[in-house]
């Protein structure tokens, strides 16, 4: 099944060609990916939705460099990451990739601000857009010198997409970025996502469970069994 | 070091008791080394403060209680001193007595029979030199068990009386013994089993128990050579140290109890960071996702264990030299000694960052796609 972007994009953002992910072998085999093609363009926020084991995740996983697939191509930026070393690939990650993941997934010892400042000091330069800047863009500079505890649950996930764009990233890969939210939070937060994907000109690929915000996607697709198709 | 300092202040309850262990043990350290120290200066700091380089024992003489258990003549000495390289030879006879003071308390005392013009008798810091049969000039540490200038010693069985007539600068003692400083002669009549006013046979004023050696220009001479011509067995006077009564087992118990403790910080050290590393291993799968590198988080990781081991061993040695500075001149046998204990430190911290090393390490296995969805 391919499924691509709509015609006007030009620039390719992430795109996945004919990948196959399989775990174990003989009769304990699994697969997670089943020959999934799929582009991103720059700009374009996707959702993709389906039950839980449908290989959400492992695409993700691929997508990100984190997997590597037993076949297929993942170009990010015009780079195959399937040739590049485990050292290349945090490379990459670092320069071209940004993850938001559930609950934020911050670290409990920096304030708001020094989550971000953490990825300055992780590619070792500063960030295009200053942190404070980005904080202000997700609505929280007001809690820049406040520590994960003291967050609610939609504000770490706030902080967590501001950190996602310091490195002003191709691709951004969110994991189910509401699934500890309520609804008024989950909208929040997808709205935050759409608009940072649009003003920062990123691909972003959302994994999700919650249908109540797709409103807010550019496109959505479905993952049941390892294949994708349009929802 | 931007990570580290953040979770060190973060996580201060934590970081604090791991910080209160390794004082511990630091002050455990400094305390062991200045017992060791101190049974170092108890045990042989009458030779160890002596300008003696070597030490010619009779031959075939055993290491253990050699000192008391060797006998050397006068004319093996005169073969030492007429060797090129040895700038002076002359015997020392050594000897453990009781004795009582004038007093009647009793006092156990080791006897160095040494030539009253020779390169070994001591200055007098209180008093003056011996100048004649039956004088002593006493260890300093001597003054602490009651005795004082002009007292007059008894030895136990013999009746030899001494006079004190001087104390050294420092401690003088052997076998944890304080050291008399007293004539040959004297020694030797001691040595024969001469009593009180009793004249030895005239053989026994020519031996004693070592010949004690200088080398010119304080180097150790050639000692086999001597030895061949002298017919002795001769050791450089750190290698004497063995000779002292009780001397190496005191130290190599000392050394074991230190390694224990040496191995035991280790462990705890790296004890605590794996379970820290444990616990952290949701945030170093995430900082591993974002793309930071195995070498950014071990750096960041080994340089919050080399913070958290130097404070602590800082305020730990502190606090162990405090209270080994009121241990010091008590009777316990301790020494605060510069050298042993930076050395001890320093193994501390190094084994301490070896710990944490490898419990750090793990974050290399840290597969970073555990950060994401189900697989956390």
């Amino acid at each position: 099944m391919t499924t691509t972007a709509p015609s006007t994009r030009t620039r390719t953002g992430l795109k996945l060609t004919d990948v196959t992910l399989t775990f174990g072998d003989g009769d304990d085999q699994v697969t997670a990916l089943d020959h999934v093609d799929l582009t991103v363009v720059p700009g374009e926020l996707i959702a993709i939705v389906g039950p839980s084991g449908a290989g959400k995740s492992s695409l993700l996983a691929v997508a990100g460099g984190l997997a590597r697939p037993t076949s297929g191509s993942v170009v990010v930026v015009d780079t195959d990451l399937i040739g590049l070393s485990s050292r290349a690939l945090a490379a990459f990650r670092r320069d071209h990739l940004g993850f938001v993941f559930q609950s934020g997934n911050l670290v409990p010892a920096l304030t708001a601000l020094d989550q971000l400042r953490l990825v300055e000091k992780i590619t070792g330069r500063r960030a295009t857009t200053p942190p404070e800047e980005l904080l202000r863009a997700v609505g929280m500079d007001q809690h820049a010198g406040r520590r994960p505890g003291r967050l609610s649950g939609g504000e770490r996930q706030r902080v967590g997409i501001a950190r996602a764009l310091v490195a002003s990233p191709s691709v951004l890969l969110v994991d189910e970025p509401t699934a500890a939210l309520d609804r008024r939070r989950s909208h929040e937060i997808v709205e935050v996502l759409a608009f940072q994907t649009h003003e920062f000109s990123v691909a972003t690929v959302m994994v999700t469970h919650d249908h109540d915000v797709l409103e807010h996607c550019d496109r959505v697709l479905e993952m049941i069994d390892g294949r994708l198709r349009p929802l | 070091m931007f990570l580290a300092l953040r979770e060190l202040a973060f996580a201060r309850t934590r970081f604090g008791l791991m910080a209160a262990v390794i004082a511990m043990i630091a002050v455990l350290m400094v305390l062991l080394s200045g017992l060791s120290s101190g049974l170092v200066v108890d045990g042989v700091s009458g030779l160890m403060r002596s300008p003696i380089g070597a030490v010619a024992f009779s031959e075939g003489t055993k290491t253990d209680s050699a000192f008391t258990r060797s006998e050397v003549t006068r004319a093996q000495s005169d073969t030492w001193a007429a060797q090129g390289d040895v700038a002076d030879a002359e015997l020392l006879g050594t000897s453990i007595v009781n004795a009582k003071n004038g007093d009647g308390s009793p006092l156990d005392l080791t006897l160095f029979g040494v030539e009253p013009d020779g390169f070994v008798t001591p200055a007098a810091a209180q008093g003056r030199e011996i100048a004649g049969p039956g004088e002593a000039v006493l260890s300093s540490s001597a003054r602490d068990e009651g005795v004082a200038l002009g007292d007059v010693i008894t030895l136990s069985r013999l009746g030899t009386t001494l006079t004190v007539v001087g104390f050294t600068a420092d401690q003088r003692t052997f076998g944890h013994v304080d050291v008399a400083f007293i004539p040959l002669t004297t020694w030797q009549e001691v040595h024969a089993g001469a009593m009180a006013g009793e004249q030895p046979s005239p053989e026994a004023y020519d031996v004693a128990s070592v010949v004690a050696l200088r080398g010119i220009d304080g180097r150790t001479p050639d000692l086999a050579a001597g030895d061949t011509a002298a017919h002795t067995s001769a050791r450089t006077i750190k290698a004497a140290f063995d000779s002292s009564p009780g001397y190496a087992a005191e130290l190599m118990t000392m050394q074991l109890i230190k390694a224990f403790l040496y191995a035991i910080s280790a462990l705890v050290v790296g004890a605590f960071f794996t379970l820290w590393t444990v616990q952290r291993t949701r945030e170093l799968a995430v900082m591993r996702a974002m793309g930071a590198s195995t070498r950014f988080l071990l750096t960041d990781g080994v340089l919050q264990a080399a913070i958290l081991l130097v404070g602590a061993l800082a305020v730990g040695m502190g606090v162990g030299l405090a209270f080994g500075g009121l241990l010091q001149g008590t009777g316990i046998p301790f020494a605060l000694a510069t050298g042993p204990i930076l050395a001890g430190g320093a193994l501390l911290l190094g084994l301490g960052l070896a710990g944490a090393a490898v419990a750090t390490a793990r974050i290399a296995s840290i597969d970073p796609v555990t950060a994401l969805g189900e697989n956390r």
